[in-house]
């Protein structure tokens, strides 16, 4: 019978003894909310119609994130109604209420997330950085109260319109998030915020969600789509006059150039759209060589990056190279072996940040995992923790209050500093980073900042204050 | 230095046409032997590559990666043809694709399972690392060339084997007609298990060669073989020298499409659109000329049945 919150899923549980006659193991509950709902703040709620008219005597228990009122039996139990007991059942419901409070979690409802990612295909690394960094960030909370469904899209687009509708109607998620691939995002998000539900981006940030397409519900906890090409293009101002510039065909691509081009001030030697997947670029490495550019800048996030890297590397080509983090992450160094030492590349995360959050986050994944967080863990463990930063301040069910509390962005970015935009989407500093050789892995070090509290290009197009 | 670069160009075209001849030539031996259409054909290329990346990791060698290859691309093949193929010739193309399907999906989680999500290191042996002068002045990968140098030998190879020597007689009885080699005393399950043994291997060949140039990594053989496929049909299904031919003309028609195209665009507009409208019809090309191959001759340049 006294079943825990874990167990039902409702967050905070009190559990009362009966009146007299019942024996101890008989429990009712209903959730705080019910409580608090009662207009004089006295517990009153009537399980089987038995008025309960019972005082609370201490025995505190917490277990978790629930809170359970243990009522011992004795005489002090038995039902009456003189004065005194009124005012110790007014005594003890305020402080249930305040000892929730102070809790920090006065949300009652339980919160379903639907995560859809790609976690197979070339694709798969990014997906599944995203998704462990998530669950990671709830299983530190100990949070039972989201639950969170996750399908694997394949990257294909198709497939996730299928899932987001499942989600939204069988499923009946109030929270969307976890895709990687703008063209995906593209796909899905309109139609899913403009059904009511919030969706937080973990990674895609394409540039016509940001502008005059932005919407209240949707929230990016990454980045625009441009914002790490345009800290790139800024940073090759520094030593190159004519880059050659390379990203596959698809809404990422073309932001990611637009981006560089913005901050770029040099010539440019050459612009290829490569196809999303391409696996051999001998012939785009054949135009670079060709070219006489004196850099090259490439977006080739996953195994696009992995191949173009090594053949790059193979083919005695010579001119240096740069990219944003993406091309370069955690998940793909090892594969790309030594042709990525000294690379340059843009991120508004690493693992060498320096504050708390960031240490304790990179220290728990590896435990949790075995291997170092990307750049794409960190979004999916900041997702998490701005969920459950807002999911502490209001309810997910009245979403003017859910909304207001995600804007606030009050929870521990493992970037540092993060705040959103009129857009909803982040206003961050964005480093330069460069990969090293480190315990004999290869990894990425800071060497410097491209831009301090960086905002995309777009929010002015957007309506939203 | 244009000139440097179109040579270039043509050796990647032929580079990739050889890497898809290794995966059609099987498919289409398969097909043309059997009579099945196996989708599973990429698995048979990843299980090569993750065999020659493993075993090159645990032993620093290469060379014997690329042997590890071929023997559990064979045996997969092998272990696959008798517990499920086997069932599959009498049913209908509808029955083999379903069941092939269902074998992608077994090898890729299996993979993912055994290998985890993350890509493998597999780098190309020192030996043929490096470049090495081309006519025009430029340089060219000589892994590449290698890659071209195998490409030809195994089509000398499938050719010497199936014209001059027992097992090819075989298998060209076994495609013109089935019944009767049966009823003459071949040992036809044997030869079936062989034939597919034989492109599984090709396959595994195809997935360690380039395994090394690109990514190891799991679901990396479902975009080889719609190419491959793209190959036999315009090949015509069943033929070893339609594959060859095939392979070859995706491989240049592709490489060239993606380096010429952009240009052609880029005389009539500017750069960044010409590389968007470009990319994205070279990515239609072969697709485009496959479609034009079917309309011209419906049965694919080499049919070896009418």
């Amino acid at each position: 019978m006294a079943r825990t919150a874990q167990d039902n899923g409702i967050d905070h549980v009190i559990d009362v003894g009966t009146a007299g006659g019942h024996t101890p193991s008989e429990y009712w509950k209903w959730s705080f909310s019910q409580a608090l709902d009662s207009e004089d703040g006295v517990l009153n709620h009537r399980p089987h119609g038995d008025p309960i008219t019972k005082t609370f005597r201490p025995g505190w228990q917490s277990r978790g994130d629930s809170f359970i009122v243990k009522v011992p039996e004795g005489p002090d139990n038995d039902t009456d109604n003189n004065g005194s007991n009124t005012m110790k059942k007014l005594i003890a419901a305020s402080l249930v209420a305040l000892s929730l409070g102070v809790s920090g979690l006065a949300s009652a409802e339980p919160i379903k997330v639907g995560m859809i990612t790609t976690l197979s295909g070339g694709g798969a690394g990014l997906g599944i950085d995203v998704r462990d960094g998530f669950m990671l960030a709830l299983k530190k909370a100990g949070n039972s109260e989201i639950e969170v469904v996750i399908e694997d899209d394949g990257q294909k687009p198709e497939l996730a319109v299928q899932i987001a509708d499942k989600m939204i109607q069988s499923d009946q998620v109030d929270i969307l998030t976890g895709i990687i691939w703008s063209n995906l995002a593209m796909a899905v998000v309109p139609s899913a915020v403009a059904q009511g539900k919030f969706y937080l981006s973990p990674n895609a940030g394409p540039s016509a969600l940001a502008g005059a397409q932005c919407h209240e519900n949707y929230f990016n906890v990454a980045w625009q789509n441009d914002n790490l090409h345009e800290a790139m293009g800024q940073y090759a101002n520094q030593d190159y006059k004519k880059t050659f510039i390379m990203a596959p065909n698809y809404p990422a691509g073309t932001d990611a150039l637009t981006g560089f081009k913005r901050f770029y001030k040099g010539e440019l030697a050459g612009e290829i759209y490569t196809q999303v997947g391409q696996t051999d670029y001998a012939a785009e490495i054949a135009q670079i060589r060709a070219s006489g550019a004196d850099s090259v800048f490439f977006f080739l996030p996953g195994g696009m990056g992995i191949a173009f890297m090594k053949q790059y590397a193979q083919s005695d080509v010579g001119i240096p190279i740069m990219g944003p983090g993406f091309s370069l992450s955690q998940d793909i160094l090892a594969a790309v072996g030594d042709a990525a030492l000294g690379v340059k590349n843009s991120s508004q995360w690493n693992k060498d940040i320096d504050n708390e959050a960031n240490k304790a986050f990179v220290a728990a994944f590896q435990a949790e995992y075995g291997r170092l967080p990307s750049l794409y863990a960190s979004q999916g463990y900041d997702t998490a923790n701005l969920i459950l930063s807002a999911a502490a301040k209001a309810s997910v069910k009245d979403a003017d209050a859910f909304r207001a509390a995600l804007k606030e962005a009050d929870f521990e970015s493992v970037r540092g500093d993060f705040e959103f935009g009129n857009n909803n989407h982040p206003i961050q500093t964005i480093y330069v980073r460069e990969v090293i050789k480190d315990n004999g892995g290869l990894t990425n070090k800071i060497i410097g900042t491209a831009f301090e509290k960086h905002q995309d290009a777009y929010a002015a197009d957007c309506g939203m204050k | 230095m244009q000139t440097a670069l179109f040579i270039e160009q043509v050796l990647n075209g032929l580079q990739l046409g050889v890497m898809l001849f290794l995966m059609a030539a099987g498919l289409t031996l398969i097909f043309g032997v059997m009579g099945l259409i196996n989708l599973a054909h990429g698995s048979l290329y990843m299980v090569g590559a993750f065999a020659c990346a493993t075993v090159a990791a645990a032993t620093g060698s290469f060379w014997l990666g690329l042997a590890a290859s071929l023997a559990a691309a064979a045996a997969a093949g092998a272990i696959i043809e008798i517990l499920v193929i086997r069932r599959l010739y009498e049913r209908d193309h509808l029955d083999q694709v379903l069941a092939t399907f269902a074998l992608i999906l077994i090898f890729s989680e299996g993979t993912r399972w055994l290998f985890g999500s993350f890509p493998l290191y597999l780098d190309i042996p020192p030996l043929l690392r490096g470049t090495v002068p081309i006519p025009g002045g430029s340089r060219y990968q000589l892994y590449r060339l290698a890659i071209i140098g195998v490409g030809v030998a195994v089509a000398v190879g499938l050719f010497l084997l199936i014209s001059k020597t027992r097992l090819g007689m075989r298998i060209r009885a076994g495609e013109s007609d089935r019944e009767m080699i049966g009823a003459l005393g071949v040992d036809i399950r044997t030869l079936y298990t062989v034939v597919f043994a034989l492109g599984a291997a090709l396959a595994g060949l195809a997935g360690a060669l380039v395994g090394a140039l690109q990514s190891v990594q799991v679901g990396m053989g479902e975009p080889v073989l719609i190419l491959a496929f793209v190959v036999i049909v315009i090949g015509g299904i069943g033929s070893i020298k339609g594959a060859l031919v095939g392979a070859l003309l995706v491989g240049l028609v592709d490489t060239m499409g993606r380096f010429l195209l952009p240009q052609l665009f880029g005389l009539l507009m500017n750069p960044s659109q010409a590389g968007l409208v470009g990319g994205a019809l070279a990515s239609m090309l072969i697709y485009i000329v496959m479609a034009v191959i079917l309309w011209v001759r419906p049965q694919g340049l080499f049919a070896a049945r009418g």
